[in-house]
């Protein structure tokens, strides 16, 4: 279990004052200057050297991720972008971040774009996050106002703004390439690959994207050192991390945890248990929407970390737990995930287009039972064929529930097939 | 990044050479990648969203799209995969779904099904959504997107290719739809038909209407394709003619020099007037005792009141007779001869040959005097050369664009799409135009400037540059004369005065004379606002004095270009048919040229410059001319003052016309022979960047008409002159033979490659595009700098006549609307005549658009409908010329530019009243 002193969101729950007193209190901004000195080449040394993987879903090295910026600033200036537009089902994480603890959170914009050679950063925020816009602004004007961001950040020479754009309702646009299309002002539709952002980003220029969570948990890194995060958490899934535990537990709750902590210790330490007792349990949903379900078999064993879930053929994704007891339809449930993402598919490429169309359509029959066994192989067939694929990652985030669904509870999906027949022969 | 990259395909090194895709590599070694967004046409960006050209890349979890990946050094790309095939064949499936059946498609010869049979897809497993309704709401295409595969190659074609900003992608996901404007019919929205889009299509979603069967079900299969040319503007589009029984089906743009591609509106869905029922199948003879009535009019549709047909030989000797009566009677000065930029180089040559060694006059002309005369006036004056320097396609390559006193989105619309692209490159564009256009809002800096002070705003140019030091000195000193003069000119002409003259700030004027002089590379285009004035001239030696001061010439990005009006402006100018030089402008009083063509035409030839086209109108007047020899031209239109050149032809005694129709002109004549239409015939053209091009016949001649060539031979041996031509081709050699700018173009060599741009070194090598790059062809090798001052406009407004008459065309319309209102088309998208006037001018004169209105100036007077347009500037009205019922020529004052001879199309005063309101013409 995390110790409160290795616990980095201190006021995660907004018990405390989020202002620029309050964060000073909790040790933002303390020495920030002494941070930017160490220069770029060691920042990023040490955030690669803390194992700090991006908590934005997929889990790439953050501090690889800000290697790849190029080392010299060109006639194209850096820029960093946060992804702050949190729309994946179940997470609720940065949220949390934006309106208790905004200081991190711009402190880490400041290191960051110091380390790739940014003057600016856009903090892309998700349009319904409205009040944790105006959190943000605030502490973005407390810090401009106090000198630690502006032209002349923490007076270390270095001249930094922070601007904050807020998107329009869009799931795509937490894809970062849509975002950056979104924040150029042009309809949210992800980029092909490559070139990457940093070769190509933002306005045509050279950008990192980052989670809220993993540039605000930058500074502390840097304070305390890469060896002290390294130590949390297990090889390769070092650290800490917020976890949203959602659905059928009896206190749903945000929670800092060490990465690779046992989903069973998680659930029932923090959020009270599985409604009616872990026996109750039916199956979890680890990491948003978009990882496969996990059947109570594995949920007894399963350490919540990107190598442990993987193994499992499912992810960390953004660490949205959502729990779903004996009561839950399951089938239902993650039929509502493919209407989730035909409604949100942006429409550009055809496999993810027409493909989120109709799985939703068939998960829709299958909930019924009105369809044939055969179709269930036709249906895996199609989430296989939109699976790498598509231009972004929405046509593999439709896919993966299903295949999860197909592979864990194939036999229920049979069985309500076999009763609806069975029903039909009585009547006729 | 110049290196060839080294990667694998299907097992095999291969060399991918720099920028070069995937699909493209695999397309150079014989490998088909099935691709469905992507076009390999030029000018379509890969977007990879159509996902059927996936292949897979050894060591990468996902497939890629081959049509944007580029390779990198040792990729290993496997296209034949069973994961790269079972998916793009997935894709196929899904697309299929929602195909109507191929025996119902609307195009089952389509890309989409041509892939879909050569993989093997025929049926899909998946249902079919709800299928979008038709839009048949616009005359020439019908938009059926049960077809569409939101492949977005339309939305690329319109707003990248064609930069006209009319379709979008709306909505998202399985909800997102092609849309025009806000979601209009298409019918309604502001498309400009160019059918680029329809091109693009790869499914039959867009289509021309008239491929379609009331179902919506394909009709129609083209039995040959004819490589051919536009017959319109003087862009020189090249077209594919799909023939089917002997009537163009539809028409493609072809990969030529000038157009990529891509066509406009006209070159499109314009050529449905060759089979008109007004077409004259049969050559006329005015019935004796038919009066030529100045201010009468023939029926086109039924020429019988006035003409009676008769057989070829009749008529061909009626015709001859007719002009050798008047030679013998009165000599060669009593006859004249128009040709016409619309015809051949051959025809043009053939045209000039007939008047100079027929007749035995220089009085042959053409429409150029009444497009670009002073513009080759002032060239030829400065640096002895009538033609372009560069290319419109060098706009590419400049920095800084000015266009002046042009409208190529309605004149020159391919043209125009080239000027769009570099402008959303980056590229800094000025456009300065009394009128508003739409090019406008694809500018940098957008100048509307007072009509008629053309000189006072570019002379404040030239004052600028040369103030502030932005001249090119080493240019100057090396390759100009006459440099000291114009700064003495220029000095009284400083923006901060000149401001309130023509109407832009002096900060803008000054703004936009920094940016010309100071780019690396800055073209100047222009049109007919420049020319058609009584200081025409003097415009353009402004614009060549502005790229001399500044070296803008010469180099790739730089130059002038006056945008050529016709199809064959250039070449019909280049092979003579100008009244006071020969082919290659090589003047007719020269006593040593004249020797070459006295040995060639054996006879005697006239010494003296000929008249020009009002002058000669003038001299009918004067009764000096007595016969005259019009070849698809109609001054009965064209002509300004035209109730004056009207009254000119019904005075002639004898009148030959050759054309199409019973044209206006043609109503006067004494004989009427009918010719043949653009895409029945064979013969090169010159586009306005000196591009010679080959048209070929597609369609048999109609009834009982002929080759052009074949009566203008016909004629000439009536005249005794002995011609033995049996092809346009042995016109095109004897061209040759004196005409030093056809070096390197032989017949055979344009049957082969379709366009060469002269001048041009030898058979085996390209033209030049951009030429003066060393000097210039004058005797001393230098440009000479004219100064030019302001002279104001002939006619300018009064209390009686308080507005400013502007003419021109529209986008729909050509020239005098021979063609184009008898193309079904063009006619139904722009089918009345209208004026033009600005919104809150209307309001003062309490006129509502549709309402009629009588212009009136001191020449004549027309009805006509009205049309709001913010593009027009207050106190001017705007009226296209190519309208019988109102022609805008009825108006215009044919006071004449001194040099170029040209009449002041774009200004003269007139006065507006209400004729009528649109209501009370519904009723």
């Amino acid at each position: 279990m995390l110790s409160d002193a290795d616990r980095i969101f201190t006021n995660i729950y907004g018990l405390d004052d989020p202002g620029l007193a309050g964060a000073r209190a909790r040790g933002d901004w303390d020495g920030t200057k002494a941070l930017l000195a160490m220069g770029r080449e060691k920042i990023v040394q040490t955030i690669k050297d803390s194992g700090l993987r991006g908590r934005g879903g997929a889990g790439f090295g953050t501090g690889m991720k800000w290697s790849f910026m190029p080392k010299e600033v060109g006639p194209r200036p850096h820029y960093l972008v946060i992804n702050a537009d949190e729309g994946e089902p179940g997470t609720c994480k940065d949220r949390e971040i934006l309106r208790s603890e905004p200081h991190k959170l711009i402190e880490g914009a400041l290191v960051a774009s110091f380390a790739i050679g940014a003057n600016a950063a856009y903090c892309y925020v998700r349009g319904e996050f409205y009040r944790e816009t105006e959190a943000l602004q605030r502490a973005a004007d407390e810090a401009y106002a106090a000198g630690l961001i502006g032209k002349d950040a923490c007076k270390a020479g270095f001249p930094f703004d922070f601007y904050i754009h807020r998107g329009a309702g869009a799931y795509i646009c937490g894809e970062e390439s849509a975002l950056i299309e979104s924040l150029e002002g042009k309809k949210g539709q992800p980029r092909l690959k490559p070139p990457f952002p940093a070769a190509v980003g933002v306005f045509g220029c050279p950008t990192t994207v980052n989670n809220v969570e993993s540039i605000a948990v930058a500074p502390a890194i840097l304070r305390r050192g890469a060896a002290w995060f390294a130590k949390l958490g297990k090889p390769n899934n070092t650290g800490t991390k917020l976890f949203n535990i959602s659905g059928h537990v009896n206190q749903p709750c945000t929670v800092e945890e060490e990465m690779g902590v046992p989903l069973k210790e998680l659930i029932e330490r923090h959020a009270g248990g599985v409604r009616g007792g872990w026996n109750n349990l039916l199956a979890i949903i680890p990491g948003g929407a978009s990882v496969p379900i996990l059947p109570k078999s594995i949920c007894d064993t399963v350490h919540m970390d990107f190598d442990s879930l993987q193994k499992v053929k499912s992810g960390l994704g953004t660490a949205a737990v959502m729990v779903m007891d004996k009561s839950t339809d399951v089938v239902r449930a993650i039929a509502r995930l493919s209407r989730f993402y035909k409604h949100e598919s942006c429409g550009q490429c055809t496999p993810c287009r027409e493909g989120t169309g109709w799985m939703w359509r068939m998960m829709e029959r299958l909930v019924h039972g009105e369809a044939t066994i055969e179709e269930i192989d036709l249906l895996q067939e199609v989430t296989k064929q939109v699976e790498g694929h598509t231009i972004c990652a929405l046509g593999d985030a439709a896919a993966w529930p299903i295949q999860g669904l197909i592979r864990h509870f194939r036999p229920e999906i049979e069985r309500r097939i076999a009763d609806r027949a069975a029903a039909e022969t009585e009547a006729a | 990044m110049s290196d060839a990259i080294k990667f694998t395909l299907n097992g095999k090194e291969v060399e991918a050479r720099p920028g070069e895709t995937i699909w493209q590599v695999a397309d150079r070694q014989g490998i088909e990648i099935p691709h469905l967004c992507y076009s390999p046409k030029p000018g379509y960006r890969a977007d990879g969203n159509c996902r059927a050209c996936m292949v897979e890349v050894e060591g990468e979890r996902v497939l890629a799209a081959s049509c944007i990946r580029k390779p990198t050094a040792s990729m290993k790309v496997n296209t034949a995969s069973e994961r790269a095939k079972s998916a793009r064949a997935m894709v196929f499936e899904m697309l299929l779904a929602d195909q109507p059946a191929k025996d119902k498609a609307h195009s089952p010869d389509s890309r989409f099904w041509n892939w879909a049979d050569k993989m093997g897809v025929a049926a899909s497993r998946f249902p079919a959504r709800q299928a979008p309704k038709p839009d048949l709401s616009h005359p020439a295409m019908a938009v059926n997107l049960d077809a569409c595969i939101h492949c977005n190659l339309c939305v690329r074609a319109c707003r990248e290719v064609q930069v006209n900003d009319v379709i979008g992608m709306a909505h998202r996901g399985i909800g997102a739809e092609i849309v025009f404007d806000m979601g209009d019919p298409m019918g309604l929205s502001t498309c400009v038909a160019c059918g680029e889009c329809v091109q693009a299509c790869p499914t039959g979603a867009l289509m021309p209407a008239n491929l379609l069967d009331a179902k919506g079900v394909h009709k129609g299969k083209p039995d040959r394709h004819v490589s051919s040319l536009c017959p319109y503007c003087g862009v020189g589009c090249q077209v594919t003619f799909h023939v089917e029984k002997d009537k163009i089906l539809y028409v493609e743009g072809r990969d030529g020099p000038a157009n990529r591609n891509r066509l406009c509106v006209k070159g499109r869905f314009g050529f449905d007037y060759v089979s008109h029922p007004h077409r004259l199948m049969k050559p006329l003879i005015r019935k004796e005792g038919a009066k030529k009535d100045a201010h009468g009019t023939v029926d086109a549709a039924n020429p019988f009141t006035h003409f009676r047909e008769a057989t070829w030989e009749e008529a061909l000797d009626r015709a001859a007779s007719g002009l050798k009566n008047i030679l013998g009677r009165d000599g060669s000065r009593a006859l004249a001869g128009f040709g016409s930029a619309k015809g051949s180089n051959e025809e043009a040559y053939m045209v000039q040959k007939l008047v100079r060694q027929g007749f035995g006059t220089n009085n042959v002309d053409h429409c150029t005097r009444l497009c670009h005369a002073s513009s080759v006036a002032a060239l030829m004056e400065g640096i002895n050369s009538g033609a372009v320097t560069a290319p419109f396609t060098a706009a590419a390559d400049a920095d800084v664009i000015i266009v002046i006193g042009a409208r190529p989105e309605q004149n020159h619309p391919v043209a125009a799409t080239f000027l769009k692209n570099a402008a959303k490159q980056g590229k800094c564009l000025i456009v300065i135009d009394p009128r508003g256009q739409m090019l406008m809002r694809h500018a940098t800096h957008a100048l509307q400037f007072k009509p008629g002070t053309d000189v006072a705003l570019l002379n404040a140019m030239i004052h600028t540059i040369i103030e502030e030091g932005l001249v090119d000195e080493q240019y100057v000193q090396g390759y100009t004369e006459g440099f000291q003069a114009l700064k003495e000119k220029a000095k009284a002409f400083p923006p901060e005065k000149m401001a309130a003259v023509c109407g832009v700030d002096a900060g803008t004027i000054r703004t936009v004379a920094r940016k010309f002089a100071t780019a690396e590379r800055s073209i100047i285009f222009w049109g007919m606002g420049i020319s058609q004035h009584v200081h025409g001239t003097d415009n353009a030696r402004c614009l060549i004095a502005l790229s001399m001061i500044t070296g803008q010439v010469g180099r790739p990005g730089t130059g002038l270009h006056p945008l050529r009006g016709q199809n064959n402006v250039q070449g019909a100018s280049d092979a003579g048919l100008i009244p006071i030089v020969f082919p290659d402008y090589k003047s007719v009083e020269n006593g040593d040229i004249r020797n070459v063509y006295e040995e060639l035409w054996g006879r005697k030839l006239d010494a003296k410059r000929g008249l020009t086209v009002v002058e000669i109108m003038d001299a009918v007047h004067d009764g000096v001319i007595k016969g005259m020899y019009i070849m698809g031209e109609n001054p009965a239109m064209s002509d300004p003052d035209v109730g004056h050149a009207r009254e000119g032809l019904a005075m002639l005694e004898h009148l030959v016309v050759q054309d199409l129709f019973l044209t206006e002109t043609a109503a006067f004549a004494d004989v009427v022979l009918p010719a043949s239409a653009f895409p029945e015939k064979t013969g090169t053209f010159t586009n306005t960047n000196r591009q010679v091009q080959l048209a070929r016949p597609a369609l048999p001649l109609p009834g009982d008409t002929r080759q052009d060539w074949w009566i203008i031979q016909e004629i000439a041996n009536r005249l005794g002159l002995g011609w033995t031509y049996t092809h346009p081709k042995n016109v095109f050699a004897e061209m040759k033979k004196t005409m030093r700018s056809l070096d390197g173009i032989t017949w055979a060599r344009l049957e082969r490659e379709d366009a060469v741009t002269y001048p041009c070194d030898s058979e085996d090598q390209p033209g030049h595009d951009i030429i003066f790059g060393d000097g210039f062809p004058t005797a001393s090798g230098r440009a000479k700098l004219v100064p030019a001052d302001v002279t104001p406009p002939d006619e300018l407004p009064d209390d009686q006549y308080p507005l400013v008459l502007s003419t021109g065309r529209m986008l729909e319309h050509w020239h005098t609307g021979a063609m184009t209102r008898r193309a079904g088309t063009l006619s139904a998208l722009e089918p009345v005549a209208v004026a033009s006037l600005n919104p809150g001018q209307m309001k003062k004169l309490n006129i509502r658009p549709g309402d009629t209105i009588r212009v009136a100036s001191r020449r004549g007077a027309i009805e006509i409908k009205t049309r709001a347009d913010t593009d027009v500037p207050d106190g001017m009205v705007f009226i296209p010329f190519c309208f019988t019922e109102a022609a805008a020529n009825l108006l215009t004052n044919p006071q004449l530019d001194p040099f170029g001879k040209i009449p002041e199309f774009k200004f003269c005063a007139v006065k507006v009243e209400s004729a009528g309101r649109a209501d009370a013409a519904a009723e």
